[in-house]
């Protein structure tokens, strides 16, 4: 009872400066990248999936939609990049759901940091992610014949475009990884979204053999203008009302999907 | 400031469930309180809200001087927290866990280093520090969990069920730790649901259930609050534990339990030994064993409570992240 002055001294800081908000969010990135220096496979696990469509698109259906192989290729890629770059959203809810679950996120929240770091973390080390799996597709693409006819400014222009639409996306991802009650379960709901999204538009096959109905759905489908900017960005083609059109679909995600994902993040913090 | 932990009235609910119904708490400094309670009595709820974690729903706490909800900030400078579940990052090695804390504390990288590397080896785990946690056994990794909570030096450190489910091996090792911190004056909140455990750490014992304090005190201020003593009486012939139940009975007014080759019966004036021991005498009856105890906390618990400790099992999971 005599030691109460000297055990508990006063505190200094009061709220966290922006210097540490962003020095707290860039260790939080570090620890989301580091861990693929233990477990390389990781970003494999993520990426295998696409390049498997890549091979199986290209090398057995290929020939029959676009009449051989490599007119396929040309024309699949760049709906793979967007079919790849929505999935691995999935990353950044599963690695919140795990933390949540795992009690990480506790930890994190008990330490005298700012609110959004956990968050602002690992969205940049996901998007970290985006830019090598961008990178591993658009190379692996090449080894098999694909080839960029536009320029250099395209290419940094469709993985611009991927980014910014994928952060959009990511709030879907936030709310989902915070609401769902276990990673298993967010693997589950973000597949069986994506999958039925990715597969009625343009992303795979040209949208003009689908029946009327399917083919009106296709052209308001986000993935449809993502798949035809890209394409556009890297193959050449029009790319002006698919650019836009894609932004305003990111926009409506943020817009729709931040204020609740926020509200969910709030209601843990 | 008088108190390292001071809580007054806190109201917590989940639904309809009740999960804290007007707790009070003190802690003065330097002193470890043992919140005890069966799974699913609140004890959870009260660390998330002393931690920051949860607001309560009425009542007010501090935490080292600082209101919970309104200087959260500063509240969470000086605590440390361990929870039910290992927090610790699996992918990481247990130094990559450490040295990310000390980071995010704002300690220079070199200090976080020679910090990580200071608590791997007081926890001794120098030498899987290298090596990612998923590979750690449970206990293990509770220590890196514990190891993790003391990066900043908290003067105030929540252990929410450090032992549950820990071979008693792992669990003596954590007690020893937590013995090492009480030395360097740290204030210690610990829930368990382990009678032992309160009784071998803590300074003061609060009894939760159903979200309410039920009982306080020292630990032998609660085994006294039964008012009575056990006295337990081993016949050296089993044959003749029929014979001690009935002595016992005559001279307590109240049959013993008969069980395990013994008697064991409730005592509460001491005087009724020396007559139990000449009654056995005159009917030839030889006690290999014969002994008069305080009661256990279990029999404290189970005389509070009415029930044992253990009886609800399988409550608290849903507690724990609702």
């Amino acid at each position: 009872m005599t030691t109460l002055t000297t055990t508990i001294p006063q505190v200094a800081a009061k709220r966290v400066t922006p210097l540490a908000t962003l020095q707290q969010t860039m260790t939080l990135a570090w620890r989301s990248l580091v861990q693929i220096k233990h477990n390389p496979w990781e970003l494999l696990d993520l990426s295998i999936q696409p390049i498997m469509f890549l091979l199986l698109f290209t090398y057995v259906f290929g020939g029959a939609i676009s009449g051989s192989t490599g007119d396929y290729l040309q024309f699949a890629l760049p709906g793979l990049l967007v079919q790849n770059a929505l999935f691995y959203t999935l990353s950044t809810a599963i690695g919140l759901n795990t933390d949540i679950t795992k009690g990480v996120f506790d930890r994190l929240r008990s330490l005298p940091i700012a609110r959004t770091a956990p968050l602002s973390g690992r969205i940049i080390a996901d998007t970290v992610k985006q830019v090598w799996a961008f990178a591993l597709l658009i190379g692996f693409g090449m080894v098999l014949g694909f080839r960029v006819t536009t320029s250099v400014f395209g290419l940094l222009g469709a993985l611009a475009l991927l980014v910014v639409v994928a952060l959009a996306m990511s709030w879907m991802a936030v709310l989902i990884g915070l609401k769902a009650s276990n990673p298993e379960k967010v693997q589950m709901i973000s597949f069986s979204t994506m999958m039925p999204l990715t597969f009625t538009s343009s992303a795979l096959v040209p949208s003009d053999t689908f029946p009327s109905w399917l083919k009106t759905w296709s052209d308001i489908n986000p993935v449809t203008h993502l798949a035809d900017a890209i394409r556009g960005l890297l193959i050449g083609g029009d790319v002006g009302s698919a650019t836009l059109f894609s932004l305003l679909w990111a926009v409506a995600f943020a817009v729709v999907f931040a204020p609740l994902a926020i509200r969910a993040f709030r209601s843990h913090v | 400031m008088t108190y390292a932990i001071q809580a007054e009235g806190l109201v917590k609910h989940y639904g309809k469930t009740r999960a804290l119904d007007g707790v009070d708490i003190l802690v003065p400094p330097g002193r470890l309180l043992g919140v005890l309670g069966p799974n699913g009595a609140g004890k959870t709820t009260a660390v998330r809200i002393l931690a920051t974690l949860l607001r309560p729903d009425a009542g007010t706490a501090t935490v080292g001087g600082y209101d919970v909800t309104r200087q959260a900030h500063q509240v969470r400078s000086m605590i440390g927290l361990t929870g039910q579940y290992a927090a610790v990052d699996e992918m990481l090695t247990g130094f990559e866990n450490l040295m990310m804390i000390g980071r995010l504390l704002g300690m220079p990288r070199a200090d976080s280093r020679a910090r990580a590397s200071e608590l791997l080896k007081r926890f001794d785990l120098s030498d899987a520090g290298g090596r990612a946690t998923k590979t750690y056994s449970g206990g293990m990794r509770r220590r890196l969990d514990l190891a993790a909570s003391l990066v900043g030096r908290p003067q105030v450190l929540f252990l929410d069920e450090p032992t549950t489910g820990l071979d008693p091996r792992s669990r003596t090792e954590l007690w020893s730790v937590v013995r090492g911190l009480m030395a360097d004056g740290v204030t210690v909140l610990l829930t368990t649901q382990y009678l032992e455990e309160a009784d071998q750490l803590a300074d003061d014992i609060i009894v939760f259930d159903h979200g309410k304090v039920i009982a306080s005190g020292t630990s032998d201020e609660l085994k006294a609050t039964t008012g009575a003593q056990v006295l337990e009486v081993r016949p050296l012939r089993p044959e003749h534990l029929p014979l001690v139940g009935e002595v016992l009975t005559d001279v307590l007014g109240e049959a013993p339990d008969l069980s395990g080759g013994r008697a064991t019966a409730s005592v509460h004036d001491p005087a009724a030994v020396p007559v139990i021991v000449r009654r056995l005498d005159d009917q030839g009856v030889v006690a290999s064993e014969l002994a008069l105890r305080k009661s256990s906390l279990d029999e404290v618990f189970l005389s509070i409570t009415g029930h044992r400790p253990e009886d609800e099992d399988t409550t608290e999971k849903e507690e724990a992240f609702a």
